[in-house]
């Protein structure tokens, strides 16, 4: 499917939706005004653990402007607990979680009081005359020591939530008499998603029914999950998504302040907003990432890999939210990657610790697997002196192997890692930084090289719902799309993906162009309200374009059998006489008698003279379940100029070879990969939610999460190889994670190349200037310096060796 | 930004935003807003009167008063970066100036703003300090001039009396032989700086006859790294000297460990940085 001159498929179409968001003509949630609307402020604990010993909300109550104040016991009969949708085992811990705190809080950023007021000032003011006394608890905050017996206890139920395994194989045959035996432990630092719409909700109640407005990536989902948890009837919940500015995984949930929202509206009988500031969201939203990674990996002498052994820890925070025991589940598939194995073990056990709760984050799951077995890949050819490529390729699955199942037991229905490598090599000019790098090491340079290799792949298109049940997932993965087909022959596309900031209204547009043969022009896509859309999953796990596209491309085939029936009445032939050609069903034989769908919409409209028993409507849905994820895959490479003076870290160069499958828009898809790349290096390099000792989250503003700007990158050369996928009809695979899954691993693999001849074989993520130099001169210590004030930060020594 | 409520006014003379200080204990100055605006819309700031110093025109602008520049309080980064009387006589202002923050913060932020606001960890607290700068403060009962040294007490706390105003910066022009640079080490371009180094250097005859350097997030105030300006002058004017000088870049400074960095690497940064500006700076 590539581009050509009749097909709108392939196009570099710029986005239509964009417009009206840089003019900022659009109505984000924090727009919308009611009449009555009264605002929602929150106040919350300052403290990690604590046991709330008294609120007393009697001055609030009287400042000028609040409406009303409620603390925890107030809401404590209505507000039920936030729900978790996966339960990964049997006799998981899941904790009651009350959207507002009423007897203990277990993280600073929980809610403890709710003031609803006139105006945002007024609300602000009065949050500052509440008077609440805590009586504080230790707090927990470290995954190993809260696992030891005598730790301090999140919740009552203890701070495991679940172990949850996978075997395959025989690992202990696979490590038995293994010449290679290495042995990492990798740190995921806690990452906080800045999107750049902050969260905000509105709520209007309309007698008994009630219409949420929220900045939300899962309208549908929310819908279901609200009327679970406050018992108001599904059917008389609306959600609407408006335009929404950026989620990356913290507007997949279901959150307290959504439910706080909707119970205030129901209890005053009027509408309210709130609106989180970036401050409050960096403590309150969901974080992600926060695992520690035992990995170890068993080879033979030329570097065949026999098996895997991974043991997880992942911090759950405080409380499970709708999928956060889930998302180290999402790894646990991925750890062998692109690699062939005969044995593979992997252990998880979730823990509760005083944090803010974390959960789905871009790539959730997988950026962490892959950072885990690309890093140790790179140790495994250092070891045994090969190129890091060299060692991928001897045990990577061969193109002529497809579709193949892997020793997790997913099977990949395509690939080719061996021209994504070759096409990346070459735009990288690969040997000749190799030769540079050998020089400039050869010469003890101040400044050195280090090349980074990231040989990805991943499981998107969150999907099958069948798999999802069997990991006791509590939701399906299918989805859903309709066509309305206008009498004047214009479209309108209504799907269950909801879009916040992907571009969907662009790609689907030219997908229906060329499947209705209609202008891209004459095509308006509806979604986000769940009164027009009334039935969908939403969008994570770069399922939109593999799932609902897939819908997509069914509906409009409806569409066109249900036109061909009124074309052939029309022309006064019969329907087995017509072919679809060049958008449009002609007569076999007779090209220049032919029907377009905008003409047949109009006899459809009008109705004279239909057959028989065919209704008069062209309008279609079709809701879809692939049984299979989809499989992306690519090669990105990274170069880094290390400063040993100073620890400085420059990426040089970048280039990342990925293949998507069939591409429908390659500016949307360059899009994705350049956000997606710099939201993984930013892990790499610069992000890290950092707690103090008493718990309180120390990176709470953007002047100390440090996010990087377009300045702080360099451009990527980005390529494509395109093996279209075999498992659903646009041969798509989706690319909405896969440059902050593959550019990590990638970028520390750089810095860690450029430092291994100081003896350096980790350095801890984010690799800041001064760890990377802590690095250099823990490996490598000089007498002229000054001793470091603090361990280093993971400087590991080489656990490689024969067993 | 929900800041807490407070009165505002916006005087159109500097004797007027004097009174309206004076009256109002409580009161802060603001200019740009660029450090104020954060402080109100976390409420770690609870003014009750914010006196606007925006309508007053005489503080704009950057004038040549002989051996000097004077450079009105109102004048903005951005402003810095294009004069070219600033550029002729103090580029190591328009240099430093350059990469603060991002550009819109340096379209509004202005000089007396960042130098009254006193973080040690902003670039022109230092490059004043390195350029020897006059900090010219008009209060109640007139004004007076003071170094930077007298001006920066303390972290985020300067010697500005109730009443008094930063009106404007009278920077000595640098004569002929002089060299500068300002060298920040800041993790992303919009971060502050670890550290940074404002050196200025004279060079003669193949030899720095002097060194002006001024230390950026080195303590709790800016600082000067007078051994290593003693180390420098009448030092060749070499790569290996420069470096040899800047190994006593740190002496006497006491910096913080924080997130961003612990102070014995922010000292081993001093060192490095200072041997890398004194060579820019000396055109080596």
């Amino acid at each position: 499917m590539t581009a050509t001159a009749d097909h709108e498929v392939g196009r570099a179409r710029t986005r239509k939706e964009d417009a009206r968001l840089v003019t900022g003509q659009t109505s984000w949630t924090d727009n919308i005004m009611l009449p009555g609307l009264a605002q929602v402020a929150f106040l919350r604990s300052p403290h990690a653990h604590a046991r709330i010993t008294s609120v007393n909300l009697d001055a609030a109550r009287t400042a000028p402007g609040v409406i009303a104040v409620f603390a925890g016991a107030d809401v404590a009969a209505e507000q039920g607990s936030l729900p978790c949708a996966w339960p990964v085992t049997e006799d998981i811990v899941i904790p009651n979680h009350p959207p507002m705190a009423v007897e203990t809080v277990r993280y600073a950023g929980e809610i403890v009081a709710a003031v609803v007021a006139r105006d945002r000032y007024a609300a602000a003011d009065a949050l500052e005359l509440i008077d609440v006394e805590y009586e504080p608890l230790p707090p927990v905050l470290d995954m190993p020591a809260a696992l030891e017996p005598g730790s301090p206890k999140v919740h009552a139920e203890g701070n495991k939530s679940y172990t949850w395994s996978l075997a395959n194989g025989d690992l202990d045959a696979a490590f038995a008499d293994a010449p290679v035996v290495i042995e990492r432990t990798y740190r995921q630092q806690r990452l906080i998603p800045e999107a750049m719409e902050p969260r905000a909700v509105v709520v209007a109640p309309v007698a008994d029914e009630f219409t949420m407005w929220s900045s939300t990536q899962i309208p549908h989902v929310l819908k279901v999950m609200l009327a679970l948890v406050t018992g108001i009837p599904e059917h008389k919940l609306r959600v609407i998504a408006p335009d929404v500015g950026g989620g990356f995984g913290s507007k997949l949930q279901v959150t307290a302040e959504e439910v706080l929202a909707l119970i205030l509206a129901r209890r005053l009988g009027r509408p309210v907003k709130w609106t989180e500031s970036r401050t409050e969201g960096n403590a309150a939203v969901h974080h992600g990432r926060d695992q520690i990674q035992k990995i170890r990996i068993a080879a033979d002498a030329d570097g065949t890999l026999r098996g895997l052994d991974v043991d997880l820890l992942a911090d759950m925070g405080a409380y499970l939210m709708i999928v956060t025991p889930g998302v180290p589940l999402l790894g646990a598939f991925m750890f062998n990657a692109i690699y062939k194995m005969a044995a593979y073990r992997f252990n998880c056990t979730g823990v509760f610790t005083t944090k803010t709760p974390t959960d789905a984050y871009r790539g959730a799951g997988r950026p962490e697997a892959t950072y885990a077995i690309e890093h140790i890949m790179d140790d495994l050819a250092f070891h045994l002196g090969l190129d890091p490529l060299e060692v991928r390729e001897r045990n990577w699955i061969k193109h002529e192997e497809f579709p193949y199942t892997t020793i997790s037991g997913l099977t990949y229905d395509t690939g080719n890692y061996e021209a994504a490598t070759a096409l990346a090599k070459d735009l990288f000019q690969y040997e000749e930084l190799r030769k540079e790098q050998s020089e400039r090491n050869a010469a003890s340079a101040q400044v050195r090289l280090g090349l980074g290799v990231s040989t990805y792949t991943e499981m998107c298109g969150l999907a099958p719902s069948r798999v999802l049940g069997s990991l006791r997932y509590a939701a399906g993965g299918w989805e859903h799309a309709a066509i309305r087909m206008l009498p004047t022959g214009m479209v309108e596309v209504i799907t269950g993906s909801s879009a916040h900031g992907q571009g969907h209204e662009t790609a689907w547009s030219q997908i229906v162009a060329d499947e209705l043969g209609v202008p891209f022009e004459d095509v308006r896509v509806l979604h986000g309200d769940t009164a027009i859309s009334h039935k969908g999953m939403d969008t994570y796990g770069s399922r939109s374009l593999v799932v609902g596209g897939t819908a997509l491309v069914s509906a409009c085939g409806k569409v066109r059998e249900k036109a061909r029936v009124i074309a052939a009445a029309m022309m006064e032939v019969a329907p087995t006489d017509l072919e679809w050609a060049d958008g449009r069903w002609a007569v076999r034989g007779d090209p220049d008698q032919g029907k377009t769908i905008g003409e047949i919409a109009f006899a459809t409209f009008a109705a004279h003279d239909l057959p028989d028993g065919v209704e008069p409507s062209l309008d279609c849905d079709a809701t879809i379940d692939p049984d299979n994820f989809s499989y992306p895959h690519g090669t990105h490479l990274c170069a880094v100029e290390v400063d040993t003076e100073t620890g400085w870290v420059k990426i040089r160069s970048y280039v990342a070879v990925d293949d998507i499958g069939n591409v429908i828009n390659p500016l949307i898809v360059d899009g994705q990969l350049h956000g997606g790349i710099v939201q993984g290096i930013a892990q790499a390099l610069f992000e890290e939610a950092a707690y103090d000792d008493s718990g309180n989250l120390v990176t709470a503003s953007l002047a100390d999460y440090l996010i990087p700007s377009a300045a702080d990158v360099p451009s990527f050369t980005l390529a494509r190889t395109q093996t279209p996928s075999t498992l659903n009809p646009l041969g798509v695979k989706g690319v909405g994670e896969a440059g902050t899954i593959a550019s990590t691993p990638a970028v520390v693999n750089a810095i860690v190349d450029a430092l291994r001849p100081f003896g350096v074989t980790d350095v801890a993520m984010p690799c800041t200037p001064e760890r990377v130099w802590r690095a250099i001169n823990n490996a490598l210590p000089s007498p002229g310096e000054t001793p470091p004030l603090q361990p280093p930060a993971q400087n590991q020594v080489d656990g490689g060796g024969a067993a | 930004m929900i800041p807490a409520s407070f009165d505002y006014t916006r005087p159109g003379s500097v004797e007027a935003a004097v009174e309206a200080l004076a009256a109002d204990e409580e009161a802060k100055v603001i200019a740009g807003g660029q450090s104020l605006l954060p402080l109100l819309r976390l409420r770690f700031a609870y003014p009750t009167l914010l006196v606007d110093l925006g309508g007053i025109s005489e503080l704009r602008g950057v004038r040549d008063a002989g051996d000097a520049l004077e450079i009105g309080a109102l004048t903005t980064h951005y402003e810095l970066t294009r004069d070219p009387l600033i550029a002729a006589h103090a580029g190591l202002l328009a240099q430093a100036a350059g990469t603060i923050a991002d550009p819109a913060v340096r379209h509004r932020g202005t000089i007396g703003g960042a130098l009254s606001h006193a973080d040690p960890a902003g670039d022109l607290p230092a490059v004043v300090t390195a350029l020897e700068a006059v900090l010219v403060v008009t209060g109640p009962g007139g004004s007076r001039e003071v170094s930077p040294a007298g001006f920066f007490a303390d972290y985020l706390t300067t010697t500005l009396a109730p009443g008094e105003i930063l009106t404007s910066v009278r920077v000595p022009k640098l004569g002929d032989g002089w060299g500068y640079h300002y060298e920040k080490f800041h993790p992303t371009a919009q971060a502050w700086a670890i550290v940074g180094v404002a050196a200025l250097a004279r060079r003669s005859n193949g030899h720095v006859a002097e060194a002006r350097i001024g230390l950026t997030n080195m303590g709790s105030t800016p600082v000067r790294a007078g051994a290593a300006e003693a180390a420098a002058a009448g030092a060749e004017a070499s790569a290996a000297a420069m470096r040899a000088a800047a190994q006593r870049a740190d002496e006497g400074t006491s910096p913080p460990s924080d997130l961003r960095a612990a102070a014995d690497y922010r000292r081993h940064l001093a060192r490095v940085l200072t041997g890398r500006a004194l060579a820019r700076a000396a055109g080596i």
